[in-house]
């Protein structure tokens, strides 16, 4: 069994909402007065759970509630969440940038945070003056630094510009120099924050090999990404923060389903009511109940897409179903019809089906999914983006392919390859 | 290896924490081992602030030069052609730039460090290093640019006794001269910190900042000597910590002037507490501040 390194109990933090210089005076000699007769910080009881898309009344909120974990030594640790789900938050407290408001860490041995690559870079100064100034920053002696510059250099490969001011770099050289500088820090402890991703393909292949090695040293990592493939590559264990709190906490395999789970809530959530329908002509007959996507799918993973379609009219025994794709811009890039008629099954008035592209082609990016269904006459139902999907950059081994949506026509369906199926 | 079970071992689980971070941070506990830790970092600053401020200006460093000596001519064509200001009978080019170089020192410490969370905000928000690094490298940054301002007019005295202009009066106080220095260097960084702390929150003392400033060299014998004013107004003028440094430094290098060792004990004392309340107030500020900032 490995030593704990880190262990955050009861964790809280709070922020105030809206512009925080109105009303602080005020604020800050109520909490005083308050303090003073030795009771609690009045502002305390109003904050609310931390959700980002309700408006809520209160004016302070809570990012983090109640967070307790552990990590231990030589563990690789993914963080993921939604955005604003409070993840960077925690990261901050780990890094010590800011405070928690109750609650406490323990931390054993030296840390390092990565929340940004090149922090205090000076544009004028040169590469060499920047190496030297960041990794201080960092948390590097300059002797540490001499020691390893040559390895910084060679592992940022912009050899030939360490003497020419960083503001006459690209930023894809900015970003591999400030990376080479955070990857040489020798902490026991590693927290990195979404980093990777910025450079291209080459540098963050380069990057996630570098904080393997880093976590096969026996060192502790805290990892941070919205990108499943690099949290399936590298971590082992997995925290899902689910508006400020800890949602899940277990194997990374199970946490990423997990995450995927929510994603998938999200386009249930939404149902049929946001859905846009013809009311006039559709969904007097039959209507189409529900529509599940994930919402993220690797590059060239199988989509699989649910449908459920209820019969208001019995008369009605068998349906067709198509489907269309749209892009982002909005321009139908595939559409599949099933040829072949679905019957309703015996003594129900829903039919639910899965439809599986077995070989899916498209472009990273995200999608729309317009279904209808129809009997062999006429069109019954028709919804319009009932659901949406992202294809990730990457594929489910973590590797990566430099392919972005909206330069020509992003993808296409081969239709032999898909299978449809009754599942109820 | 040793088997740990928190929840269950408490006190095994409880051992050997480097490191632990909670809300409140007790009044005293300052940690300025950590500092010393960093003093790579602050050299490092100081280069950074030397070598990024030229860049790109025809004259360079030479500015560190110009802008005294613009300074002192102009309070000699103002305070002693027009108004005809005494100088206690020292040569007022030579009077107004010991003035001057050290009042700019210490306005320098102060208004530099005094918004250091507002500046620095980008960085101090994504990494943790000791915040107190910060506002020394500006004090001595400065104390460097100091050096050189002092050895030019140390330069221009030498060239006036050359010309027989003046007789030498160096009085044994010279050798307080690095003390001096350091009274203000401190007394800066202590007003500095003090106001940075209160900046992140309310921007207002920014402003007010900028003109006390300079109001606050009308209220120190910068541009007339502490002899030439009595009664009320001189007591009013010995309240001011930094008067009793420039009176000593004037008094050690031109004989002339005001040398009271109780105005002395009075501005280190007053430096040792600002300091001190400085250091407190900045190191609970430097927890936060990135919320309000």
């Amino acid at each position: 069994m490995a030593d704990t390194v880190i262990k955050i109990e009861d964790l809280y933090k709070q922020y105030k909402l809206g512009v925080v210089s109105t009303g602080t005076l005020a604020h800050d000699l109520n909490r005083w007065w308050y303090k003073l007769r030795g009771l609690d910080d009045p502002y305390e009881k109003v904050t609310e759970l931390n959700t980002r898309a309700e408006k809520g009344n209160a004016e302070y909120v809570w990012a983090l509630q109640n967070i307790n974990f552990e990590v231990k030594q030589g563990e690789v640790l993914g963080i993921i969440g939604k955005n604003g789900a409070g993840k960077s938050t925690l990261l901050k407290i780990l890094s010590k940038v800011t405070g928690p408001t109750k609650g406490q860490i323990k931390i054993k041995g030296r840390i390092a945070s990565l929340l940004e690559v090149g922090t205090g870079f000076h544009p004028e100064l040169t590469g060499k003056e920047n190496t030297f100034l960041n990794g201080a920053i960092l948390g590097m002696t300059k002797s540490e630094i001499r020691s390893k510059f040559d390895e910084i250099v060679a592992f940022s490969g912009v050899e030939k510009y360490i003497d020419t001011p960083v503001k006459r770099y690209s930023s894809g050289m900015y970003v591999r120099l400030a990376f080479a500088v955070a990857a040489h820090l020798d902490p026991e402890i590693l927290i990195v924050d979404e980093v990777l991703a910025v450079g291209d393909a080459e540098f963050q292949k380069k990057c996630l090999g570098k904080l393997k090695d880093v976590s096969g040293q026996g060192r502790t990592v805290l990892f941070v990404s919205h990108n499943m493939a690099a949290i399936d590559a590298l971590c082992s264990k997995t925290l899902i923060i689910r508006n400020g709190r800890v949602g899940f906490e277990g194997p990374t395999q199970e946490g990423i389903k997990n995450y995927f789970a929510d994603s998938l809530k999200i386009n249930e959530g939404k149902a049929i009511a946001d859905f846009s329908r013809d009311m006039e002509r559709y969904g007097k007959l039959v209507r189409i109940e529900a529509i599940e996507a994930r919402s993220q799918f690797f590059w060239r993973e199988p989509l699989e897409l649910t449908f459920s379609v209820r019969r208001i009219d019995r008369n009605i025994t068998a349906l067709e179903f198509g489907f269309g794709i749209n892009d982002t811009s909005g321009l139908r890039i595939c559409t599949f019809e099933s040829g072949e008629a679905y019957a309703f099954p015996e003594g129900s008035d829903t039919l639910s089906l899965k439809v599986l592209l077995t070989e899916p082609k498209f472009v990273p990016g995200k999608y729309f999914i317009d279904l209808g269904v129809r009997s062999s006459t006429t069109t019954l139902d028709h919804i319009i983006c009932g659901v949406s999907f992202e294809v990730m950059e990457v594929d489910k081994q973590g590797n990566h392919f430099g392919f972005t949506q909206g330069t020509s026509i992003s993808g296409y369906i081969n239709t032999e390859g898909i299978v449809t199926q009754i599942i109820n | 290896m040793r088997s740990k079970k928190p929840s269950t071992n408490a006190i095994s689980g409880e051992t050997g924490w480097t490191e632990i971070i909670s809300p409140k941070r007790n009044f005293l506990d300052i940690n300025l081992g950590e500092v010393w830790r960093y003093r790579d970092l602050i050299a490092l600053f100081v280069q950074r602030d030397f070598v990024a401020i030229y860049k790109q200006t025809i004259l360079g460093p030479l500015w560190l030069i110009i802008q005294p000596v613009l300074t002192t001519l102009i309070f000699f064509i103002v305070f002693t052609k027009v108004a005809r200001l005494s100088t206690d009978g020292i040569p007022p080019i030579l009077f107004y730039m010991s003035g001057v170089t050290l009042w700019t020192y210490f306005a320098d410490c102060f208004s530099k460090t005094s918004n250091i969370f507002v500046t620095n905000a980008s960085i101090f928000g994504k990494v943790y290093f000791p915040r107190l690094t910060t506002p020394l490298s500006i004090v001595i940054s400065n104390l460097l640019k100091l050096g050189i301002q002092l050895g030019l007019f140390f330069l221009l005295f030498i060239v006036y006794y050359l010309n027989g202009q003046f007789q030498l009066h160096f009085q044994w106080t010279i050798l307080l001269i690095p003390l001096l220095i350091l009274l203000m260097a401190l007394l800066g960084l202590g007003l500095g910190i003090i106001f940075s702390s209160l900046t992140t929150k309310y921007r207002d003392l920014t402003f007010l900042l900028q003109f006390s400033v300079q109001l606050m060299m009308y209220a120190t014998p910068v541009i007339y000597p502490l002899s030439s004013t009595g009664g009320h107004l001189r007591q009013v003028l010995m309240l001011n910590p930094v008067t009793g440094i420039i009176e000593t430094f004037r008094y050690s290098v031109f004989g002339q002037g005001v040398f009271e060792p109780a105005l002395l004990v009075y501005s280190a004392t007053f430096t040792s507490v600002v300091l001190f309340m400085g250091i407190i107030i900045f190191n609970q500020v430097e927890k936060s501040f990135m919320d309000t900032v």
